[in-house]
């Protein structure tokens, strides 16, 4: 019985449209999606030309984030070069910088940046105070000044070298998880609907159980294959370490595609058109995805917003994938994210069964 | 029993061309939107909620991160340094017994960092090579934790700064930074996050109202009717663009007042120029509208093709979040062809900076020219035919 | 005027293709076709027989790939601007905006046709007192009934009179009242104003109220001339006959099937028999031995004709449409026992009751109809009966249940063919079959056998591999029906089974019923075609919600027997029920 419900969903066109974009767009995304620098421009303005100056200008040339695209002459074309965005920042170094630091005068160097993207722009500031602090050791190093009475040693746990990407990418594992199981189903039940063939199903001895079984199955088999393809793409393609084990792993995606196989049939159960299902569709996605921690932090939210994000799947889900792959988190630890999909899962299949039969008109 | 006029005299009848039919063809629009509440809510709900839920939800400014503070050997010194940490308003440190417990609370995720002064802190203070500080960070979120890095350095610097007025001594720092951030001194991320988000919302209804209202007149047989009559495909295109960029600006008015207003973004540049570009891109928003619904000729294809290649690559792919100068070579060629990302180019300088006119002048020509394809391509795929 | 002669269309070897997935049609093969100028010219044909193409064409809206065509002595694929501003044109659905006004309809097209703003009051006077819809000139247009949506249409099509009227299936689903009101304003239009008009159905009694027909089918003309062209040939080969000593439906049976019957079936009190050749001595030939049979001879109508010209290419149908209720029924029980029951059936959309006081039973092993036209109540009354909906009011059991609440087991004694012959379309002609066999609960030796059954019975076996969305339409009516008989059901429930096919599939598919219901299966069907009810053991009138009458065909037709009128059809006993109606409510 299952079998030809499945035969019904998986025609070749669905297959393609299932799985090709999907695959293009973790390659894309997964690219595009970054947080890190990596051409910070900056134009310099060196007003004392020395050969102290200079060294500070080779620390930035020499590193691989930043990339010098102008020299400017006069103060006046600061603004034009941050306004037009010639370049994000510009290193100001004053014309007593050398004779400051070689009287043991903390020398200043002022950097403008552009905060038009604050985010980028508090991310070049702080590779800009790596840049100078290196200097500063180097300095003091060869003129045996005292130190300060206490220096930082940071260590990133989990993600060494921060990459950004290694969060990213297990997120787009998510993302195009729930966009696809979602628009599989939640179209599923209005198709057969607008086509009459729901009604078809409706007189046979097929029990709501049945058919609910027979709607979640393809979702959930389609979200299976898709998410095996999409890990092996982000483990052997984008090289994102996975520490924990891969059957905790797929105790979650199956926990994951459950619910939001779940959400996909309510939505389905609850429109009469496919232009509903549509709307809803979107209208559910949108909002579980900017509010699932994937791009922000959900500790960023206001309360009010944090409280609404308990009720959406992909955020137990961003916990559970980015835990085991980046932190090799163990299942008994992820217990506190399995069983709200569950409960997710379970309350809306629920509803959606008991939907087919009362919403017909 | 009426009779009626004979055809014949139906020509001297006739009167008026395509002022009346477009008219026409604009107060019939008008009416469906009174008549049809979804188009209303895509226009001025759907920004609403979508600003509302962006604008608080998306924040990339951490507050209150919570971090453990491990001293091994408690005393003034290790106090003084956690008292630094606890003037910040980024973090808020929560002080741990030990290592053990800092670690299980960096799994469990209760703390995003960790701050350890080890046994001799006070003994490494004083001597030349000053004390180190071991600070751990949880590298999973690489944005967040380069962020809270930065907050912890802030904290550091400060405290020298502090220490060094109060032994009465300079500071031996040979070379300070002080960073200027201009347009947006607080680094506030709902300021840049606000402006792109309206040009992220705009993308979606544009297209969104078009490739539906088109597709509906297919679906329900009233394309056909209306191409029998003697109506051009211009003015049919025409007909729909008007009445969808009155409604699709006063959704851009709408999202611009709660910018302003509710969200308390600056607008530095002019408003005729906000009103130029918003126009510009709303016609290149409603052209690829226009362009789906025709090539797709169905709501339901047509809304489907809308939201795949709208919504996501205008999240992604626009420089809305993720600098574009940042992705590799191929995906930035890709990125020119998202017109989300010039107009985004646009707000943030007319919201931040103001009329700065080397950014608006190159990004308004490629919103013309996106506007022009798009428009043109409807107009030469849409034929008066059924074929 | 330029155009020779009296000419207001000529289609001169119209040829074209459509792609449809893999599949290519060809929707017109060398049509050529004229309409003469200030005559009413019918286009007639089945579905897909390429009369909607045809008039896209004549309007502009499609380039033939072979042929010409020209309209008023325009060439409509060149100028086709020009032509559509001195044609009026009507798709079907009408082409109104259903969230828009009475008034604004005909605002939008009128600035659309550029009717200067000074002749507009006096132009909509005269359209709204020839449609009567005067009264409801600000109602959306969505919220009028079949009728009055279609009279709209037409109005905004006429808004600036046109030389040349084209009209897509103007009578479709629009009940009998309706109709005949169109009829009578599109002879007025011809006779007042000169008007030229080209109009499709797919109502073949429609056909003999045209001056002039072009009958189509798969895309060929397979006749064109005045209605009596068609029916002269048929003189002398049209026959009333009576078997007293048999059943009406036997004795079709036996006549079936024998060389020399173009047509038979059930109509009334007796059979209607279309002879190969003409003369009553064939006729009484074709009777011999059968006692006392009565033969009568009566006048053709249009629909003998075209069975005729349908017949020479295409054989008979095989006998075995006649064997579907052997394999099929299973069914148990005393005939005559009421098998489903509906007491004061209502059901509420808001405000608006689409059936109320709904009450009637029917008895196992009859062919029940419920008839009307679209909006009436027949398809709410089949999907309340069918557990599809739940009723607001009032009380129904289908064979002792109520199948909304009753067990998962008692649907499979039903079976049920939904409108526009819902099928999975991807799937091909075998693996529907093999889904619903198995939604049925059908399994091993008995799957396979009814399965087989299924492919040869209904025909279905060449195309066994084919997706069944490329399938024509008469091949998915035979597939749905197949779909809902393999597990063998007591009752089925057929919506809509006919509609769109074309005369031949329809007399196969009747006859399969009547097989069906000779084997003690009970059937009930909704139908808007009038005649068919003719095959009907029972049925119900309803319209706006209500039944009318309840009867068998020959009770219902004498409510309207007067002197004038001694044998009514269907149709004028309908009439006279709604227009009785009316007038009672008036009183």
């Amino acid at each position: 019985m299952i079998k030809e419900f499945l035969a019904i969903l998986l025609d070749k066109k669905s297959r393609v449209v299932v799985f090709v974009p999907p695959i293009i767009q973790v390659l894309v995304f997964g690219y595009a999606a970054t947080f890190d620098l990596k051409n910070i421009t900056y134009a310099v303005y060196n007003e004392d030309s020395s050969a102290l100056s200079r060294e500070l200008e080779t620390g930035f040339k020499g590193s691989t984030h930043f990339q010098e695209v102008e020299r400017i002459r006069r103060y006046d074309q600061i603004a034009p070069t941050i306004d037009r965005r010639d370049a994000l920042l510009v290193l100001h170094i004053g014309p007593e910088f050398s004779r400051d630091l070689t009287t043991g005068r903390p020398a200043v160097v002022q950097v403008i940046v552009d905060g038009r993207n604050s985010n980028t722009a508090l991310l070049a500031l702080n590779y800009v105070k790596t840049v100078i602090t290196a200097f500063n050791n180097d300095f003091a190093a060869r003129n045996s000044i005292t130190g300060p009475p206490a220096r930082l040693e940071t260590r990133a746990w989990f993600n060494p070298n921060l990459e950004s990407r290694w969060f990213i990418v297990p997120g787009i594992v998510g993302l195009l998880l729930l966009v696809v199981t979602i628009l599989v189903t939640a179209l599923s039940v209005a198709r057969e609907r607008e086509q009459g063939t729901f009604d078809q199903l409706l007189v046979t001895p097929f029990r709501p159980v049945e058919i609910l079984i027979g709607k979640a199955l393809p979702g959930f088999i389609i979200g299976i294959a898709e998410a095996t393809v999409i890990i092996l793409i982000t483990v052997f393609w984008f090289r994102v370490p996975l520490q924990g084990s891969v059957a905790t792993l797929y105790a979650g995606v199956v926990l994951f595609l459950f619910s939001s196989v779940g959400v996909g049939l309510m939505i389905s159960s609850l429109s009469v058109t496919q232009q509903q299902g549509l709307l809803g569709a979107f209208l559910f996605v949108v909002p579980a995805i900017i509010l699932s921690g994937f791009t922000t932090p959900i500790a960023n939210m206001p309360h009010l917003i944090r409280q609404i994000t308990y009720l959406n799947p992909m955020r137990y889900f961003m916990i559970i994938i980015r835990g085991i792959f980046l932190e090799g988190t163990p299942f008994s630890m992820l217990l506190g994210q399995f069983w709200p999909l569950a409960a997710i899962g379970l309350f809306n299949m629920v509803l959606a069964g008991w939907m087919f039969r009362r919403r017909l008109y | 029993m009426t009779t009626l006029k004979g055809p014949e005299g139906s020509h001297a009848r006739t009167a008026g061309g395509t002022g009346m039919r477009l008219r026409g063809l604009i107060r019939k629009e008008f009416l469906q939107v009174l008549r049809d509440p979804s188009s209303i809510a895509i226009a001025f709900l759907m920004p609403v909620l979508l600003l509302l839920l962006f604008g608080y939800g998306v924040s990339l400014d951490a507050e209150h991160v919570p971090v453990a503070l491990v001293a091994e050997q408690p005393n003034a010194d290790t106090e003084s340094f956690a008292g630094a940490f606890r003037q910040s308003r980024y973090l808020s440190p929560v002080v741990m017994p030990g290592m053990r417990e800092a670690v299980t609370a960096m799994d469990s995720r209760r703390v995003d960092a960790i701050i350890h002064m080890k046994q001799d802190f006070s003994r490494q203070m004083r001597s030349p090579d000053g004390a180190a500080v071991q600070v751990i960070v949880n590298g999973i979120d690489a944005n967040n934790a380069r962020l809270v890095q930065g907050y912890v350095e802030g904290v550091w610097s400060k405290w020298l700064q502090s220490e060094a007025l109060a032994a009465g001594r300079p500071l031996d720092i040979p070379v300070q930074v002080e960073d200027r951030v201009w347009f947006n001194s607080e680094l506030k991320s709902r300021n840049f996050i606000v402006p792109g988000l309206i040009a992220i919302i705009m993308t979606l209804i544009g297209a969104l109202l078009t490739a539906m209202v088109m597709a509906r007149e297919w679906e329900r047989g009233t394309m056909e009717a209306l191409m029998v009559t003697p109506v051009t495909i211009r003015e049919v295109i025409i007909g729909k663009l008007i009445p969808y960029y009155i409604l699709g600006m006063g959704g851009m008015a709408l999202s611009v007042v709660m910018a302003v207003g509710l969200f308390g973004v600056p607008l530095k540049g002019s408003l005729w120029v906000l009103f130029l570009a918003s126009s510009l891109f709303l016609l290149a928003a409603l052209g690829m509208g226009m362009l789906i619904s025709v090539v797709a000729r169905n709501q339901f294809v047509a809304g489907q093709t809308a939201i795949i290649v709208t919504f996501l690559p205008a999240f992604i792919l626009s420089g809305f979040i993720f600098d574009i100068s940042s992705m590799p070579a191929p995906v930035q060629v890709v990125t020119h062809v998202v017109a989300a990302r010039y107009f985004i180019a646009i707000l943030q300088t007319l919201f931040l900076a103001g009329d700065v006119w080397a950014i608006i002048l190159p990004n308004a020509a490629a919103l013309i020219l996106m506007a022009g394809f798009f428009l043109g391509l409807a107009r030469k795929k849409s034929r008066k035919s059924l074929d | 005027m330029t155009e020779p002669g009296d000419i207001a269309l000529a289609a001169d070897g119209i040829t074209k293709k459509f792609v449809s997935g893999s599949r290519k049609v060809l929707a017109l093969q060398g049509v050529s076709m004229q309409v003469r100028r200030g005559l009413v010219t019918g286009l007639i044909g089945p579905d897909g027989a390429g009369k909607t193409t045809l008039m896209r064409m004549a309007a502009g809206l499609l380039t033939p790939d072979e042929g010409t065509i020209s309209v008023l002595g325009i060439d409509a694929t060149r100028n086709s601007l020009e032509v559509q501003s001195s044609i009026g044109y009507m798709p079907q659905r009408f082409g109104l905006y259903e969230d828009l006004s009475v008034k604004e309809n005909l605002d939008l097209y009128a600035d659309l046709k550029g009717v200067s703003l000074s002749d507009r009051p006096g132009r909509y006077r005269e359209l709204m007192s020839m449609t009567g819809l005067g009264p409801f000139t600000s109602r959306l247009a969505g919220r009028l009934s079949g009728g009055m949506k279609q009279k709209l249409g037409l109005a905004c099509t006429l808004v600036n009179p046109p030389r040349l009227l084209i009209l897509d299936e103007p009578t479709v689903g629009v009940d009998p009242v309706s109709r005949r009101e169109l009829w009578s304003i599109v002879y007025r239009l011809v006779k007042d104003e000169g008007m030229s008009v080209l109009l499709s159905t797919a109502y073949l009694d429609e056909a003999e109220r045209c001056d002039n027909l072009v009958v189509l089918h798969e895309g060929k003309i397979l006749g064109s001339g005045p209605p009596k062209s068609f029916s002269d040939p048929m003189k002398g080969r049209t026959y009333r006959v009576r078997v007293p000593s048999l059943k009406n439906r036997t004795l079709q049976e036996r006549l079936a099937g024998q060389p020399g019957v173009v047509d038979v079936l059930v109509q009334g009190e007796a059979v209607r028999l279309v002879t190969k050749d003409a003369g009553q001595q064939e006729t009484a030939k074709l009777m011999s031995g059968m006692e006392g049979a009565l033969i009568e001879p009566v006048a053709p109508r249009f629909e003998d004709s075209f069975i005729a010209l349908l017949r020479e290419d295409r054989p008979p149908a095989a006998q075995s449409a006649a064997d579907t209720g052997k394999m099929a029924s299973a069914a148990v029980g005393n005939n005559g026992e009421t098998i489903i029951e509906v007491k004061d059936l209502q059901r509420r959309f808001g405000d608006f009751y689409a059936v109320k006081g709904v009450t009637f039973g029917v008895r196992r092993g009859e062919v029940f109809g419920l008839l009307g036209a679209n909006g009436a109540g027949k398809s709410t009354t089949f999907r309340m009966l069918c557990g599809l909906l739940p009723p607001s009011g009032g009380k129904l059991s289908v064979a002792g249940v109520d199948l909304r609440r009753a067990a998962a087991s008692a649907r499979a004694r039903i079976g049920y063919m939904s409108q526009k012959f819902s099928l999975y379309g991807n799937l091909s002609v075998r693996q529907n079959l093999d889904f619903f066999s198995s939604a049925y609960g059908l399994s091993g030796i008995r799957r396979s056998e009814m399965i087989e059954w299924a492919l040869r019975q209904f025909e279905l076996a060449p195309v066994a591999g084919s997706t069944s969305a490329d399938l024509p339409l008469g091949f998915k009516q035979r597939l749905a029906m197949a779909c809902a008989l393999m597990h063998a059901p007591d009752i089925i429930f057929l919506d809509e089974p006919t509609s769109g096919v074309d005369p031949l599939a329809r007399r196969e598919f009747w006859r399969r019923i009547d097989s069906l219901a000779e084997h003690g299966v009970t059937v009930l069907v909704t139908t808007h075609f009038m005649e068919e009810a003719e095959y009907c053991d029972r049925m119900a009138i309803m319209a706006a919600g209500e039944i009318l009458a309840i009867g068998s065909p020959s009770e219902i037709k004498s409510l309207a027997r007067t002197t004038e009128l001694p044998e009514p059809t269907l149709e004028d006993a309908f009439i006279a029920l709604i227009t009785g109606k009316t007038e009672g409510a008036a009183a």
